[in-house]
């Protein structure tokens, strides 16, 4: 399909006054001191902090349930997903009725790419962006963040869907507990 | 010891008083891959005679990643985040040229609220991008105070774009078959409010640059190139239409519904510096006319196609039942499979047409992906455009040319 551009216009050639350059300073000038009365766009951070959306990806980080539970089942998704391979995740068998845990779950911040790839697949929603933005470190040793560490910037995050009551809880328990037959149905 | 000190170099007599003698005698010097004028790391070598460039030869690869190959051993999906990071000043931009060429792949449809949205991020896309070249190639140029005001309004954009996709630069935001997320509340009328006051700010841009007498000496009649030489070397976008043109892929090969909206595809008649900054400025206005055409009718509905083979099931479904949960890990694990064929689609970015060749043989990762970046093809052009002129002309040019060098080396 052919095209009719639209030819930019060019400015006419300058007139002898404007050899001075006077005309283009006074504009310029002109233009640039009516900014002095509209109001201020500058941040002075970090004295002043911007508001981040909800949807904010920042560093990943593990969470804790209401009832204290560490949520992540050790399902090795996110490991598989990740974009740069930053997860690094070894299971372990536990004795609540969720069966399985992370034994160690160690992202590599220095590799983390803040994609969200891991909170998108995470069938468990156990793994979240938080809105953390700031990473220091003094060696590579130390940006290696471990489980323990993803939990206590996890903290606890209510859960409406609680995926592991039915086990968890007393009567939930009691039946994971009974034989293999029932608790198969 | 004395045997092994070095021979004294050999005697040479004054040359002979020649008016001359400092004449035709040449310099190489090297300009680049640190130089805060050449954007990035771009390294040219110059071989100079006084102030006069005679060749130019740009080298390459200080930022190649091996983008193309990285996309061979991933999912379809997981490539997403890397094509952040080929132009990495309109990330947008990228996501949606690469996900339609894996769509074209895979004969998908998407729902019509995701197209518009996705003509929404492009064109968000090309007015940043284009906001940052005219901020720092104005700096480039001397003229600092455009870099601010353009630095002002580029701000808003990055918070639309921040709280559209959790991420300023990294956007990551589009996935197969539609997009990651849907538009947050209040987003339109941000935008809305943006394409009223845009167009006074950018007047004001325009009253500090297009009429300045200095402004216009610094590049009328620089870096011209003509339109067959233009064509000739496959250059695309804004580069090519300051040439005189009119090629823009949103009109020869329409994608997303570009046909639908009214604007104008801004062209040059000589090809200088100076026609290059003119299309540039009145591409800015004409998107923000596509984008006040868009907020005028954003659909309702889905933002993805409901297909459980392409994307993944709601997230609470995915907690309570069982067939969503052995969905999601089959399209995490097994990606989304494509038929064997191969095709290239192209986008009108803000570089000019960003290309993506896809090469399928069925299986979850392409088979091979070829990126055709127009930063890259551009910079061809450079020696073309910068040999007879002055070395304070080249850096005209090369802010001119707008190369982007996460997209040059990939």
């Amino acid at each position: 399909m052919p095209v009719k551009g639209m030819p930019v216009r060019r400015p006419q050639t300058p007139g002898l006054l404007s050899t001075t350059y006077l005309p283009s300073i006074f504009k310029g000038m002109w233009i640039t001191l009516r900014h002095i009365f509209r109001p201020k766009v500058t941040m002075q951070y970090p004295e002043e902090k911007w508001t981040l959306p909800d949807n904010y990806r920042g560093l990943p980080v593990l969470v804790k349930d209401d009832d204290g539970r560490t949520k992540c089942v050790a399902c090795f998704l996110c490991e598989y997903v990740c974009p740069p391979k930053a997860i690094t995740i070894q299971a372990r068998e536990i004795t609540t009725g969720v069966e399985k845990g992370p034994r160690t779950f160690d992202i590599n911040m220095l590799r983390c790419i803040m994609c969200g790839y891991c909170e998108e697949v995470c069938p468990e929603q156990a793994i979240f962006l938080s809105k953390t933005y700031n990473l220091v470190g003094v060696s590579r040793e130390q940006m290696i963040f471990d489980k323990e560490k993803l939990l206590e910037m996890g903290g606890v995050r209510h859960d409406p869907i609680r995926k592991w009551g039915r086990l968890l809880d007393p009567v939930g328990a009691a039946r994971a507990a009974a034989p293999a037959s029932e608790a198969g149905r | 010891m004395s045997d092994m000190q070095p021979a004294p170099p050999p005697f040479r007599p004054v040359p002979p008083a020649d008016e001359d003698a400092l004449h035709g005698e040449t310099m190489v010097i090297n300009m680049g891959p640190s130089h805060p004028s050449t954007h990035g790391v771009l390294r040219l070598v110059l071989r100079i005679d006084g102030e006069v460039i005679t060749a130019v030869q740009p080298h390459l690869g200080y930022l190649h990643r091996g983008m193309e190959k990285i996309a061979e051993g991933m999912t379809y999906n997981q490539f997403v985040p890397y094509t952040d990071r080929l132009d990495y000043l309109a990330p947008l931009s990228n996501n949606v040229a690469y996900i339609l060429a894996v769509e074209k792949l895979f004969g998908l449809t998407v729902p019509p609220r995701a197209r518009v949205i996705r003509v929404l991020c492009c064109e968000i896309a090309r007015i940043s991008a284009h906001l940052l070249w005219l901020g720092t190639g104005a700096l480039d140029l001397g003229a600092a105070t455009v870099f601010f005001h353009t630095f002002r309004e580029r701000e808003t954009l990055y918070n639309l774009i921040e709280s559209l996709t959790g991420g300023r630069l990294t956007t990551s935001y589009t996935r197969v078959g539609g997009l990651a997320s849907d538009l947050p509340d209040g987003w339109v009328e941000k935008l809305r409010t943006f394409t009223r006051t845009f167009p006074a700010a950018l007047d004001e841009l325009d009253g500090l640059l297009t009429g300045n007498r200095i402004w216009m000496k610094r590049t009328q009649g620089i870096g011209v190139i003509g339109a067959a030489d233009a064509v000739a070397m496959s250059m695309t976008g804004p580069n090519l239409r300051g040439s005189g043109v009119a090629y823009d892929v949103r009109k020869t090969e329409p994608y997303l519904g570009y046909e639908q909206y009214d604007f104008e595809v801004p062209i040059g008649s000589t090809g200088d510096v100076f026609d290059r900054y003119l299309v540039r400025m009145e591409e800015m206005r004409q998107s923000t006319r596509i984008l006040a055409q868009a907020l005028e009718g954003i659909p309702e509905g889905p933002i993805a196609v409901d297909d459980p083979k392409i994307t993944l099931p709601r997230k609470d479904r995915v907690l309570t039942s069982m067939e969503e949960l052995i969905q999601q890990f089959m399209i995490v694990t097994e990606g989304v499979r494509g038929p064997v064929g191969e095709v290239y689609h192209a986008i009108e970015a803000p570089k000019g047409e960003l290309g993506f060749y896809v090469k399928s043989e069925g299986d979850k990762s392409p088979y091979r992906l070829h990126i055709r970046s127009p930063s890259f093809i551009s910079l061809q052009a450079i020696e073309k455009m910068s040999v007879g002129g002055l070395v304070s002309d080249l850096i005209a040019v090369i802010a001119s040319l707008d190369p982007v060098m996460g997209e040059v080396d990939r």
